[in-house]
C-alpha cells in the first residue's frame, strides 16, 4: 500500500512539474519513505492499560499523504455545504470538517481487511476507505451512480470491498453491529479488527454498554472509538454525561484518550489499539476532536457555542494547519508547493461535483430493486399469476 | 431424541474451535410447569354460562360438556391433511421442538457459517429445548449464550450477517424482541436496500410468541402484527413438526432476513416426518383441507381451532377449505386467490389483535385483489384488542374459540 501511495504521489507531483515551465525542482525528500520520528503534542491518557509511546514513526511521504487526504476531505465537506445551500443535497447532511485527522490517522494504522463502521457523519470515512469523490457526491445528490445507487443518501455510504460498513442514521445502532462484525472476524479467524465509531452523544446509549459487555465477555477484536467533538447536537458533554471521561466508561475495558486533531497521535493510538484488540479483546479510544460546522446543515452551530470558540479551535488545533507546519518545519515541502497542491485538490473536487451533477437520477423501476435478494416476494401475486415457485439454493 | 444427538458432524465442529471444552454434566432443563402442555385441552368458550355465544344445535352442546383432548393433534386429523406431511413409509415421530432442533442441526452441519445466539441457548439447552444438545456438539463459538440484551445481540447478529455469517437469533419470547425493534427494522430490514444491494442480511430471527396458558399480558404478545410493515424482511409461521423443520431449513438457507414465528403451545405436537431431507417453500401457503363452500385462512395455533371447528362443520354439512397461510409476509395470494375463486367466501381466523393484525392486512389484500370473486364480505375473527389477562376464563375469551368459528361460517354461508 505504501508503494502504491508512493507512485501515485510522485505521479501527481511530477505531472505539474513536467507540464509547468516554471515549477520549482521537486525535493527528493518530499517522497521519501525513510522514517521520521515525531513527538505528539499532547500525551495519551490511559485507563487500565499502558499508554503508547509519544514518539510516532512516520515518513515524509506519509505526512504529505495526510495533508493531501485531509485537504481533499475538507474541500469535499465545504463543497457539500454549498451544494446543500443550493438545494442539490436535501434532507440531512452531517459534515466532518475539523475531524479529518481521525479518518486519515486511522487509515494509516490499519489495512482494508480491518472493518470500520460509523454513524451518519460518514463522508470522510468513506473517502478514507478508498471511496471516490464522484461516488460520494452522486450519492449525496441522489443519483444512480452514487455509492448506494442513490437509495441511501448522506447517512448511508457503504463500501463492502474496503470493509466499510457504513453509514447509520440511528444514534448508537451501529455499535452492536460493529461488535457483530468483530464477532464474525473472530469466528472466521481473520486476524483483523473492527473500529466502531460513535459520538459523545451516542456514548450514553444503553446498547453501547450491552455490546461492550458481550465484546469483553467473548474477547472480540472490537475497538470502540468515541469521536468526542464535545457536542451531542446542541447539548454539550457536561450537560449530557455525568462522567464525560468516555475512555473510562468501559469500566473493566481499557481505554485511551487521544488528541483527535493530531493525525499522528491518532495513527499511534489506532496501531496500539489494533495490537491490543487482537490479543486482549476490546478497548475504547476517546478521540478529542471538534467539528466546525453545526451538527448538520440544519444547525447553525452557534446557538450553543460561541463563534470565538470555533475560531479559537481553528487557529490553535486545526489538523490541516498542524500538518502543514510539520511539513514546512521538516522541510518536506514549501509553502508554494502546498498551495499548489490545495489548488489541485480544489479542482479535483470541483470536477467531481460537476461530474456528479451530470449523472442521471435512478429510474422508477429502481424503487423495488434490492428489497430482497433475488427480489423474492417483491410482487403481490395476483389471481392470474403463473405457478411460480421460488427455488432455494 | 438420542438418535438426533448422536448425529455425526464432527467435521463441521472441528473446523471451528470452541472457546472451552464444555462440561458434560450440564444442567438438565427443569420440569416445565404451565408452559409444557402435553396435550391441549380445549374448553369451548362460554361452556359455563353460555352468555357470549348462542349455540344452536344440541350436538354442539353435547360436545361442549366434555373437554376435547387432542394429544396427537396432527396424527388424528391426518386423513384431512392433504399436504401437511408426505406419506412416506419410513418416517420418524417427533415433537415440534425436536423437529425445529433437527432442522437447525442439519443446517449447522451443512454450513459452518450458521451459528445460534440467544439467551440460554447453549449450556441450558434452550428455554423450550429447541437448541438442546447443540452446544455440546458444535461448541461455544457456534451456539452462543448471550447476556440479556436483546438490542445488542440482535444487532450483533445482523452485523455478523453483513460479513457473511448466518446467525439464527433466538428471542426467548417474541415479545422481548420489541427491545430490538430498532435493529430489526432499520438494520435488518433496510440495509440491503440502503446499501444499494452491497450487503445481504441472511439472519433468521425466531422465537415463541402468541397467547399461552395464563402467561400474562407481556408474555402473550403477537409480534407479527408489529413487524409486518417492515420492508425487506420475510415472516413465516410454523404450525406442525413437518413445516417447522422445513421452514427452519428454508429460512436459514434464505439470503433474506426471515422472522420465524413459533407458538408457545405448539412445541409438544407430535407428528411423523420423513427421514429424507426436505425443505418447505417460504412463500407458500399450505392446503390443510380442501373444500368447496368457504375458504378459511389461518396460521399457527389457530389452525388447530379451525380444524376442530371443521369437524363440527363437516357434521353439519359444510365443506370448508382450510388453508394455513404460513407465509405472513409476503402473503401467498396465488394459493389464496385460487381458493377464493373456487369458494367465493373467506373467513380469516387469527390470533393477532383486531386492530392492525395480520388478518387486517390480509382482508385488505383479498378485497383489493379478488373483489370480483367474493359473494360475501371477508370476515376476520381475531383476538380482542385487550392485553391478555391472567385469569384463565378471561384469557379464553380473548382468543378465537372453535365455536365462534362455527358460528361465523354458518353466518357467511347463509
Amino acid at each position: 500500500m505504501a508503494i502504491s501511495r508512493l507512485s501515485s504521489r510522485s505521479n501527481t507531483f511530477l505531472k505539474p512539474a513536467i507540464t509547468a515551465l516554471h515549477s520549482p525542482i521537486r525535493r527528493h525528500v518530499s517522497t521519501d519513505t525513510s522514517p521520521i520520528t515525531i513527538e505528539t503534542a499532547v500525551p495519551f491518557t490511559s485507563h487500565l492499560c499502558e499508554s503508547p509511546s509519544r514518539s510516532v514513526e512516520t515518513s515524509s511521504e506519509e505526512i504529505l499523504a495526510f495533508f493531501r487526504d485531509m485537504a481533499r476531505m475538507r474541500r469535499m465537506e465545504i463543497a457539500a455545504d454549498s451544494l446543500y445551500k443550493a438545494k442539490l443535497i436535501r434532507g440531512f447532511c452531517h459534515l466532518y470538517d475539523g475531524q479529518e485527522a481521525l479518518a486519515v490517522g486511522m487509515e494509516a494504522a490499519i489495512t482494508k481487511k480491518d472493518a470500520i463502521i460509523t454513524s451518519y457523519r460518514d463522508h470522510c470515512t468513506f473517502i478514507g476507505r478508498g471511496g471516490k469523490l464522484v461516488d460520494a457526491f452522486s450519492e449525496l445528490m441522489g443519483r444512480k451512480t452514487g455509492c448506494s445507487h442513490g437509495k441511501g443518501g448522506s447517512m448511508h455510504f457503504y463500501k463492502k470491498d474496503a470493509s466499510f460498513y457504513g453509514g447509520h442514521g440511528i444514534v448508537g445502532a451501529q455499535i452492536p453491529l460493529g461488535c457483530g462484525l468483530a464477532f464474525a472476524q473472530k469466528y472466521k479467524k481473520d486476524e483483523a479488527v473492527t473500529f466502531v465509531l460513535y459520538g459523545d452523544g451516542a456514548a450514553n446509549q444503553g446498547q453501547l454498554f450491552e455490546a461492550l459487555n458481550i465484546a469483553a465477555l467473548w474477547d472480540l477484536p472490537a475497538i470502540l472509538v468515541c469521536e468526542n467533538n464535545h457536542y451531542g447536537m446542541g447539548t454539550a458533554t457536561w450537560r449530557s454525561a455525568k462522567s464525560p471521561a468516555y475512555f473510562k466508561r468501559g469500566d473493566y475495558v481499557p481505554g485511551l484518550k487521544v488528541d483527535g486533531m493530531d493525525a499522528l497521535a491518532v495513527k499511534q493510538a489506532c496501531k496500539f489499539a489494533k495490537e491490543h484488540a487482537l490479543k486482549n479483546g476490546p478497548i475504547i479510544l476517546e478521540m478529542d476532536t471538534y467539528r466546525y460546522h453545526g451538527h448538520s446543515m440544519s444547525d447553525p452551530g452557534s446557538t450553543y457555542r460561541t463563534r470565538d470558540e470555533i475560531s479559537g479551535v481553528r487557529q490553535v488545533r486545526d489538523p490541516i494547519e498542524r500538518v502543514r507546519k510539520l511539513l514546512l518545519s521538516h522541510d518536506i515541502a514549501t509553502e508554494k508547493e502546498l498551495k499548489d497542491m490545495e489548488k489541485e485538490i480544489r479542482k479535483e473536487v470541483d470536477d467531481a461535483v460537476a461530474q456528479a451533477k451530470e449523472s442521471p437520477v435512478p429510474d422508477s423501476s429502481e424503487l423495488f430493486t434490492n428489497m430482497y435478494v433475488k427480489d423474492c416476494g417483491v410482487e403481490s401475486f395476483g389471481a392470474d399469476r403463473k405457478d411460480l415457485k421460488v427455488t432455494l439454493p | 431424541m438420542s438418535a438426533i444427538l448422536q448425529g455425526a458432524g464432527a467435521g463441521a465442529a472441528a473446523a471451528l474451535s470452541p472457546f472451552n471444552s464444555i462440561d458434560s454434566n450440564k444442567v438438565v432443563a427443569p420440569s416445565r410447569s404451565s408452559l409444557s402442555v402435553r396435550c391441549k385441552r380445549y374448553i369451548v368458550a362460554g361452556s359455563d354460562d353460555g352468555t357470549n355465544q348462542s349455540f344452536g344445535s344440541s350436538s354442539l352442546v353435547a360436545r361442549r360438556s366434555q373437554p376435547l383432548m387432542i394429544p396427537n393433534a396432527v396424527s388424528t386429523t391426518k386423513a384431512d391433511t392433504a399436504a401437511s406431511s408426505t406419506s412416506s413409509k419410513s418416517g420418524h415421530e417427533l415433537l415440534l421442538f425436536e423437529a425445529l432442533q433437527e432442522g437447525l442441526e442439519e443446517e449447522m452441519d451443512r454450513d459452518p457459517h450458521v451459528c445460534v445466539m440467544g439467551e440460554d441457548v447453549g449450556h441450558y439447552g434452550g428455554s423450550y429445548k429447541v437448541t438442546k444438545g447443540l452446544a455440546d456438539k458444535f461448541g461455544d463459538l457456534r451456539v452462543l449464550d448471550t447476556p440479556i440484551c436483546e438490542n445488542a445481540f440482535t444487532g450483533m447478529g445482523i452485523g455478523a450477517a453483513m460479513t457473511g455469517l448466518r446467525p439464527v437469533i433466538e428471542g426467548m419470547n417474541m415479545g422481548f424482541l420489541l427491545l430490538a425493534f430498532n435493529q430489526i427494522s432499520n438494520n435488518c430490514g433496510m440495509l440491503h436496500y440502503t446499501s444499494g444491494g452491497q450487503f445481504t442480511i441472511p439472519v433468521v430471527i425466531r422465537g415463541p410468541g402468541g397467547v399461552g396458558r395464563q402467561l400474562g399480558a407481556e408474555h402473550s404478545q403477537r409480534l407479527e402484527s408489529y413487524f409486518q410493515s417492515i420492508p425487506g424482511i420475510q415472516m413465516v409461521a410454523c404450525s406442525t413438526p413437518y413445516n417447522a423443520k422445513g421452514l427452519m431449513k428454508a429460512a436459514i438457507r434464505s439470503e433474506n432476513p426471515v422472522i420465524l414465528f413459533e407458538h408457545v403451545l405448539l412445541y409438544n405436537l407430535k407428528e411423523s416426518i420423513p427421514d429424507e431431507e426436505y425443505i418447505c417453500n417460504l412463500e407458500e401457503a399450505e392446503m390443510v383441507r380442501p373444500g368447496e363452500h368457504i375458504t378459511i385462512l389461518t396460521y399457527s395455533r389457530m389452525r388447530y381451532h379451525v380444524m376442530q371447528a371443521a369437524k363440527t362443520l363437516v357434521n353439519k354439512g359444510y365443506d370448508p377449505e382450510v388453508i394455513d397461510i404460513r407465509s405472513l409476509k409476503p402473503f401467498d395470494l396465488h394459493t389464496i386467490g385460487n381458493s377464493v375463486k373456487k369458494t367465493h367466501r373467506v373467513l380469516i381466523v387469527e390470533e393477532c389483535m383486531r386492530t392492525g393484525g395480520i388478518g387486517a392486512s390480509l382482508t385488505a389484500a383479498i378485497n383489493e385483489n379478488f373483489h370480483d370473486y367474493l359473494d360475501a364480505p371477508v370476515m376476520c375473527l381475531s383476538s380482542q384488542d385487550v392485553p391478555t389477562p391472567y385469569a384463565g376464563t378471561l384469557e379464553e375469551w380473548t382468543v378465537v374459540q372453535p365455536a365462534q368459528i362455527v358460528t361465523a361460517v354458518e353466518q357467511l354461508c347463509q
